[in-house]
């Protein structure tokens, strides 16, 4: 793709950031930093930029996460691609829109969808109700995660939450997730 | 016993916590790793029950907490809440407008049987 189409693009879609490699703590906290004072230069409500850097930062550890989540087998160059991801940050005149993309194993891949699937299936109330009741029952995975990530990025994004789930080839899909928050 | 310190960071909250019973947690609370950040607070905790204050406060003033961070936050309240021979009591504070911290604060009141203060800053 030629630079300028793809410059073009991002400003069509008003990007604020985007990323695509391979995700560190590091990286993490300098992408939270210049997220956090090119809001400080908008002038969005402080819930919306409290909402949006907090959904951030769960999609953003999530990617951080789950690229351990398969041990990869195969050539170097090859474990380096499927650990990699993407990640965009936009802002249009109604909302910000996360959207990141990773690889998962097609043994996951039902997991996950199952999931999100729930969670969408939940009214404002149940999505409250669910929190609190994985909060209290005291699971913790080994990293930390304890599968509250989606719960509260759609509580906070009060939308639904839209994925699409890409085979890439027998043993790994692409997945992406759109996350929607809206600034009034 | 010692006071426990530790300094904030981008991803992590200020602690001071002394053996006069007045603990403070402050600012925000997102590493990947939370449990690795927690565990000094949760021993802290478990030792100063051997002796605790007849009062003990917490303070939690936080900006944002991450998922991974909600559970061990969970923790310290279970522990505090196992301590026999002391008042704890939870000071929650949030910035104004700031609904969700407000209903982080609720659900863990619902959760911990301790009383919980709510308190409303204007800036964390």
């Amino acid at each position: 793709m030629d630079t300028f189409d793809l410059y073009s693009l991002m400003e069509r879609d008003h990007v604020l950031l985007a990323f695509k490699g391979s995700i560190t703590s590091d990286l993490l906290t300098s992408v939270l930093q210049i997220m956090e004072s090119k809001m400080d230069d908008l002038n969005d409500a402080p819930k919306t930029k409290r909402r949006v850097f907090n959904v951030l930062v769960e999609c953003l550890q999530n990617l951080y996460h789950h690229i351990d989540d398969f041990q990869i087998e195969g050539e170097p160059m090859e474990v380096a691609l499927k650990k990699s991801a993407i990640f965009s940050i936009s802002r249009t005149e109604e909302s910000y829109n996360i959207i990141t993309g990773n690889f998962i194993h097609q043994t996951n891949v039902g997991s996950v969808t199952d999931k999100i699937d729930f969670i969408n299936s939940l009214s404002k109330d149940e999505l409250k109700q669910h929190y609190k009741k994985m909060l209290s029952n005291g699971e913790m995975s080994e990293k930390g995660g304890g599968g509250l990530g989606f719960i509260d990025i759609a509580k906070k994004s009060g939308e639904k939450l839209i994925y699409k789930i890409r085979e890439i080839d027998p043993n790994y899909s692409f997945f992406t997730l759109t996350v929607k928050i809206s600034k009034n | 016993m010692d006071d426990l310190k530790i300094e904030g960071s981008a991803k992590t909250p200020t602690v001071e916590f002394n053996s006069k019973g007045d603990l403070h947690l402050k600012g925000r609370s997102i590493p990947e790793n939370s449990i690795e950040f927690y565990k000094p607070l949760i021993d802290w905790i478990g030792n100063y029950s051997q002796n605790s204050n007849s009062d003990t406060v917490l303070n939690v003033q936080l900006e944002y907490f991450n998922t991974s961070s909600s559970k061990c936050i969970l923790d310290v309240f279970k522990k505090l809440e196992a301590i026999s021979g002391s008042n704890v009591n939870i000071k929650w504070h949030y910035e104004e407008d700031d609904e969700d911290m407000l209903e982080a604060g609720e659900d863990y009141e619902a959760i911990i049987d301790l009383p919980f203060e709510m308190i409303e800053v204007e800036e964390i």
